[in-house]
């Protein structure tokens, strides 16, 4: 073990115990390999066995880890304490999302917005099974393949604005979900969905901040998805002036 | 309410003042550097001859159909742009009372700005 330490301050919340979040600081091993997880996973090993963090893949793929890393939306697992080292590292549970417990978060409002999109396919005619799979040219594929790259880790959300002031906007990942869906050839409800899209609190609650497209760990840039999304809601409209339903 | 009612959807008017926002965007983001280096540098520094910009050349322009409908198109689309900023930005700056008040005084005065430049246009003819 090296005797190099770096500090971590770990925003801290036991709801039997505490009346509010405090700061409480750790000295960690540091070594350029960790990450910031794995800086966790000795804390809790090693130092305070009491402290609650979400993980499970290590690896970016299941979107577990999501905290604020000094004040920035990302993932535990993706994040070096390299990156920060000598300085210290503060983490925090991820921002907008109310606290569970420590570095945990409720998601109950994000789970919810992700459902309320109609997320899965509505197929336009009923297929028989005889008549084989549904097939896709890679063209088709590449619209929407994407914004199917989504790993629900809620970072959009910790970073967008105006989710922060409107809880009641649907937000960028569930937008860019709705968007997945929208594109894909196999799909027929997008009728069903552009009333999602066409509400004050679907695309119209975004006002192109960017931030979510910047810190998503896949590259899904949701906020593209929305601004496509309002060339789409704009061209519902004015179909809609004519021939209102 | 009782969840196996179907959630109703209430459309937003916005793609209205966001498409005059986009128009508006794009001719600032691609005009306006251009003008501002005609009038505030080239014209300045003499590279470009100030007799193309005499009264009476400017006249003439924007007496003509086309010059009448560049000039109110330039005036009245940037500012549904700029207005339509300050609208959101009141958003996002957190002041959240009078938003209907908000809108009818940003969008009323992009408004009446644009019908005031179409009178002055229309009665130089």
């Amino acid at each position: 073990m090296s005797e190099l330490t770096v500090e971590i301050d770990i925003l801290r919340y036991r709801p039997e115990l505490d009346s509010e979040p405090f700061t409480q600081t750790f000295e960690v091993p540091y070594t350029p390999e960790l990450s910031v997880l794995e800086a966790l996973q000795y804390i809790k090993d090693h130092l305070d066995s009491s402290i609650s963090f979400r993980w499970s893949c290590r690896m970016a793929i299941c979107g577990s880890c999501g905290m604020m890393v000094n004040g920035v939306p990302k993932l535990g697992c993706k994040v070096f304490l390299r990156d920060y080292y000598p300085k210290k590292v503060s983490l925090e549970p991820l921002a907008n999302f109310p606290i569970e417990r420590d570095l945990v978060v409720v998601m109950d409002d994000f789970i919810q917005k992700l459902e309320s999109v109609k997320p899965y396919i509505i197929p336009g005619e009923n297929k028989c099974l005889s008549e084989g799979p549904y097939q896709q040219t890679p063209e088709q594929m590449a619209k929407y393949k994407q914004y199917s790259m989504c790993i629900n880790c809620g970072l959009c959300y910790a970073a967008c604005p105006q989710y922060a002031l409107d809880k009641k906007f649907t937000g960028p990942a569930a937008l860019a979900l709705l968007a997945r869906y929208n594109r894909d050839s196999r799909d027929n409800g997008e009728a069903q969905r552009m009333k999602i899209v066409n509400q004050e609190e679907g695309v119209w609650g975004c006002t192109f901040v960017g931030y979510c497209s910047v810190v998503c760990p896949k590259d899904v840039d949701p906020a593209a998805a929305i601004q496509l999304l309002k060339v789409e809601s704009s061209k519902d409209y004015l179909i809609g002036m004519f021939k209102p339903d | 309410m009782p969840n196996n009612t179907e959630k109703t959807y209430v459309r937003s008017h916005e793609p209205v003042f966001w498409g005059l926002f986009g128009a508006g965007g794009m001719l600032t983001a691609f005009f306006t550097p251009v003008m501002i280096l005609i009038t505030g540098l080239l014209i300045p520094l003499g590279i470009i001859d100030k007799q193309h910009f005499s009264y009476e050349k400017i006249n003439a322009f924007a007496t003509s159909w086309y010059g009448a409908a560049i000039v109110l198109v330039l005036v009245a689309l940037p500012l549904w742009h700029t207005l339509h900023r300050i609208f959101h930005g009141l958003h996002d700056l957190g002041v959240h009372r009078g938003r209907d008040w908000q809108q009818v005084i940003c969008y009323g005065f992009a408004f009446a700005v644009s019908v005031f430049v179409f009178t002055l246009l229309l009665q130089m003819f």
